[in-house]
């Protein structure tokens, strides 16, 4: 085998691990001897979520390592450690450890420096910049003896450091030197609304202000003196100027610069030496720095192509515009905002109730989109892009692309007419290539989509346009996107919940004969059932439902290999008493049961037979248990940790609020199963971002996490909520819940749910906490009957001696099957193997 | 084959059988799951096929829930969810694996099997 080239990755931010990520793509990872150094102290996180971190100071939010990347593909990460020398006539690299580490090629991915800006007094205490980790917190002790935070720069991150500091409680000032906020995307009609929404949410915005000197203040720590006289008195200031680029390492090697900094790089990102590439923000290509993920990601792509030569892109400039929220406003801008094209003609539309600003750009002749601005809404953001990157013509009357439309159509771009190449999603460089070959590979939903191509997994701003080309694609293909439930049924499970909701069906026999055809089967009976309960909340063995239950619910346990069942009391919250503790264990030795503590703190006793579960059940609902749901497609446990009860760390009382949501959530039915966690601090201990609704204390309530999964595809729920109080907690769950029950499919867990969501975690907020749909109350409504008809089903069963004759394992006869044969196992009972009752029953 | 010449056994009472359902009889030392379905006719008709499921190896059968797939009457396997014909035990999902099917009839009120 060939002597492996020696690669050294200088710089662990996004791009570099990106360019990482690629490499190991091509498949030639293992032809490289890999070192990487960072500087920072952890390995590469997602910058341009920052201000996430804030919400719960979670480094896990934002690390986009995967765990076991580096090792796995014999990467050498040195972090904390900075490179301070390339010798390029000796070939090594030397690092400030004093490390000495020799190349073949080089990635330079230094990255980029916040500007201050040399204002006397720049470098007083409690003045700070906003670009790592280390930064924030930083600002975030600082904060802490502070009432007031100003941010010098007004640009896109200025306001991104301007939220963390809001989120930080400070009384919030951003100190612009231009007219208006982000000059450099937007105009002066989309600033000033800008300027307008986010002054409703308390940050005062002063424009035209050129900052001079700072010094001590009366009031607070600094006074801030400007060039027009006035004064602002500030605890803690935060530098929010530009960037630089991190270039020293290469104008020291003598690569070649630009007259203001940045090192110089051809389409390919090699720099003036042809064994050094240079990619992200320390590159200068065609004169220009580019300051977003998505040009550094396709810069990186275009190194590694050439490196590896398994590729032909090439970097040729990138399109800036961009989509973001920020402080919770839509802003986006494309190309030429500001309609500096000679002859551009523009059409604007303002709506100052809702507080709105959109203006497009477009070519003389009406026929070619240039650029635009939108605020407050930018909802119109991935078919405008696409208009002018794959310069389509318009359709006359451009103004309606952004008018709102009164009949509630989309005034938007027919994606057919979208060329193969035009790449959906900018963030990871996905075109609609990509999606049709993954379409034709067999994707059929956006959660698949969403995995094999990773469109719409950055921003999330494409998402709405991936699912039309999705859709479009599967129709043409012929793939019939069938979504009826079964072929009893050509419904949805959606479209059935609202039959059955809105002509108050009772029975299946009813839905079936008004709705269906045929009798029914193992699909359509128990999602029947499932829904019926959800809105009716009957018992499931009513005579006119105990024949649609899949034998789990029928039984009121889990079946189990050989037929026996488990049984599963409720142990909300994981709290029991010793007393209780006790019955468990002796109900469990008389009848001789497997005992196994669950992971969502109870106790799963298996090896009953059928009819063995009524005698077992009374003398557990004596005892006073309930059942544990454990067999329904249902609410299974509120997962908690002891919380401020008992632990030091503990900032609010997890173990009542578990115990609470447990018994109000308890016997819903819901798509499919539910699992909760309450963890009383930051730890996490009880893992509530792996759960459907998690819950994690904070000082000031609780911060509310939806839709994470553990299991065969985990999923890190999202923060849908901070700091809530316990009644808007409870509204938002309620809300939460019933709107999955009514819209996800058959047997779908929330994550996927939320997977497949037009509009993403945005949607969902605006549905469940601003109430868009108008749907909050009717969903609580919904909730509250279902909580207020709550009965333990097993202790109705157990009172009625007509269903209490069904558990017999024969209808003819008291003995049991004789086919359920325990053997021991490490003292406890398990089901025989097969030949082992061949042989015993001979 | 005549029916006539068998010797019918009484199993239970129609009632202990529940619409669309089945139940595990033990007749002659062996597990036969007997069904109550109403055909899309509207008729009610009895199944009686063997309670072991071939896949699962358990006795389990009778617990499935039943049902019509295309213009077969079947019941699904509860553990797996394979389906069987309740009218010829044939399994839908493999159809080189069958279950035995046996005499069943509603007499009066009074449900029996033949031997």
């Amino acid at each position: 085998m060939s002597q492996k080239i020696k690669l050294v990755v200088i710089g662990n931010g996004p791009v570099g691990h990106n360019f990482l990520e690629y490499l190991v793509e091509t498949g030639k990872a293992d032809e490289y001897q890999v070192t990487v150094f960072g500087e920072e102290p952890l390995p590469a996180y997602d910058r341009v979520h920052l201000t996430s971190w804030f919400k719960n100071q979670s480094v896990e939010d934002i690390n986009m390592v995967s765990d076991g990347f580096y090792p796995s593909n014999n990467f050498a990460l040195h972090t904390g450690d900075k490179v301070t020398q390339i010798d390029r006539f000796k070939r090594v690299i030397i690092s400030e450890s004093g490390l000495e580490v020799s190349y073949d090629k080089i990635i330079l991915a230094t990255g980029s420096f916040p500007f201050v800006p040399p204002v006397p007094g720049h470098n007083r205490d409690n003045i700070f910049v906003y670009r790592t980790i280390e930064d924030l917190e930083k600002i975030t002790a600082a904060a802490k003896n502070g009432k007031v935070g100003a941010v010098i720069g007004g640009g896109l991150l200025g306001l991104e450091a301007a939220k963390a500091l809001m989120d930080l409680e400070l009384q919030t000032h951003v100190i612009e030197f231009a007219p208006r906020l982000m000059a450099v995307q937007v105009d002066d009609g989309g600033g000033n609304m800008l300027s307008k929404k986010i002054q409703d949410l308390g940050v005062k915005v002063h424009t035209q202000k050129n900052t001079q000197n700072i010094g001590d203040g009366d009031t607070a720590f600094h006074k801030m003196s400007f060039a027009d006289g006035q004064e602002l008195e500030t605890d803690i200031i935060v530098f929010s100027a530009g960037i630089r680029p991190r270039d020293e390492l290469a104008r020291q090697a003598g690569l070649g610069m630009g007259a203001r900094g940045g090192v110089v790089i051809n389409n390919n990102c090699l720099t003036s030496d042809n064994d050094i590439y240079a990619i992200g923000e320390v590159a200068l290509w065609d004169n220009k720095i580019y300051g977003l993920i998505a040009p550094g990601n396709a810069m990186a792509k275009a190194a590694v192509d050439h490196l590896t030569e398994t590729g032909t892109s090439e970097f040729a400039g990138a399109d800036m515009s961009t989509k973001l929220k920020l402080m919770g406003v839509d802003v986006a801008s494309i190309g030429d905002a500001h309609g500096t094209t000679p002859n551009s003609r523009s059409y604007t539309y303002v709506n100052d109730r809702e507080e709105v600003y959109k203006k497009i750009v477009v070519s003389e002749d009406d026929k070619y989109l240039l650029g635009a601005v939108l605020i407050g809404d930018a909802a119109e953001y991935g078919s405008l892009l696409q208009f002018m990157l794959n310069k389509m013509e318009l359709p006359s009357e451009p103004e309606g692309l952004i008018l709102p439309s009164l009949d509630g159509s989309s005034s938007g771009i027919g994606v057919d007419a979208l060329p193969d190449s035009a790449v959906l999603c900018s963030c990871m460089n996905v075109s609609k290539a990509d999606v049709i070959n993954a379409v034709e590979a067999g994707a059929s939903d956006m959660a698949a989509i969403k995995s094999c191509t990773k469109a719409a997994t950055g921003c999330g701003g494409c998402t709405a346009l991936v699912t039309q080309v999705l859709n479009c694609e599967l129709e043409k293909q012929g793939v019939e996107v069938n979504t009826d439930l079964c072929e009893h049924f050509a419904y949805t499970r959606q479209d059935l919940y609202n039959i059955i909701r809105v002509e108050k069906i009772k029975s299946f026999e009813e839905l079936l004969e008004k709705h269906g055809t045929g009798l029914g089967c193992d699909i359509c009976k128990p999602t029947t059932a499932n829904i019926l309960a959800s809105c009716w909340n009957d018992h499931v063995l009513d005579s006119n439902l105990q024949g649609l239950q899949d034998t789990n619910d029928y039984f009121m346990g889990n079946m189990q290999k050989d037929g026996t069942y488990s049984v599963v009391p409720r142990v909300a919250g994981g709290e029991i008493t010793a007393d209780k503790l006790i019955v468990l264990g002796e109900v469990a030795k008389k009848y001789n049961l497997y005992t196994k503590i669950t992971g969502g703190q109870r106790v799963d006793l298996f090896g009953a037979r059928s009819e063995q579960l009524p005698d077992i059940w009374r003398e557990l609902v004596d005892a006073g248990f309930e059942t544990g749901h454990a067999y329904g497609k249902s609410l299974r446990t509120v997962k908690s940790c002891v919380g401020s009860t008992w632990c030091r760390y503990g900032v609010q009382d997890s173990m009542a609020l578990s115990i609470l949501l447990e018994n109000r959530y308890k016997g819903l039915r819901s798509p499919h199963k539910l699992k909760m966690a309450v963890s009383g601090c930051t730890r996490e201990c009880a893992e509530a971002q792996s759960k459907d609704v998690g819950i994690i204390a904070t000082e000031n309530g609780w911060n509310m996490y939806v839709c994470g999964n553990g299991g065969m595809k985990p999923r890190h729920a999202d923060l849908f909520a901070s700091d809530l109080t316990d009644v808007e907690l409870i509204k938002y769950i309620d809300r939460l819940y019933m709107f999955y029950v009514r819209t996800a499919d058959r047997l779908q867990r929330t994550s996927v749910w939320m997977d497949n969501m037009e509009g993403g975690l945005e949607y969902l907020k605006s549905v469940i906490i601003d109430d868009k749909l108008g749907l909050a109350a009717e969903l609580e409504q919904e909730m509250s009957t279902v909580v207020d008809t709550y009965q333990c089903e097993w202790k109705t069963t157990i009172e009625d001696p007509e269903k209490m004759k069904r558990f017999g394992h024969f209808v003819n006869s008291k003995l049991h099957d004789e086919n359920v044969i325990f053997t021991t196992e490490r003292e406890q009972i398990r089901p025989a193997i097969t030949s082992a009752k061949t042989s015993e029953t001979a | 084959m005549t029916t006539n010449n068998k010797q019918w056994f009484d199993i239970c009472n129609l009632n202990d059988i529940l619409p669309s359902m089945g139940r595990c009889a033990l007749f002659n030392d062996q597990q036969i799951a007997i069904f109550r379905v109403v055909n899309a006719c509207g008729v009610e008709q009895f199944y009686a096929i063997d309670n072991f499921c071939p896949f699962s190896e358990s006795n389990t059968l009778s617990r499935g829930l039943t049902g019509s797939i295309t213009d077969k009457i079947v019941v699904a396997s509860p553990l797996y969810k394979q389906h069987f014909d309740l009218a010829t035990g044939i399994c839908l999902e493999d159809e080189s694996v069958r279950v035995n099917t046996y005499p069943v009839r509603l007499n009066g009120s009074t449900v029996q099997l033949a031997a």
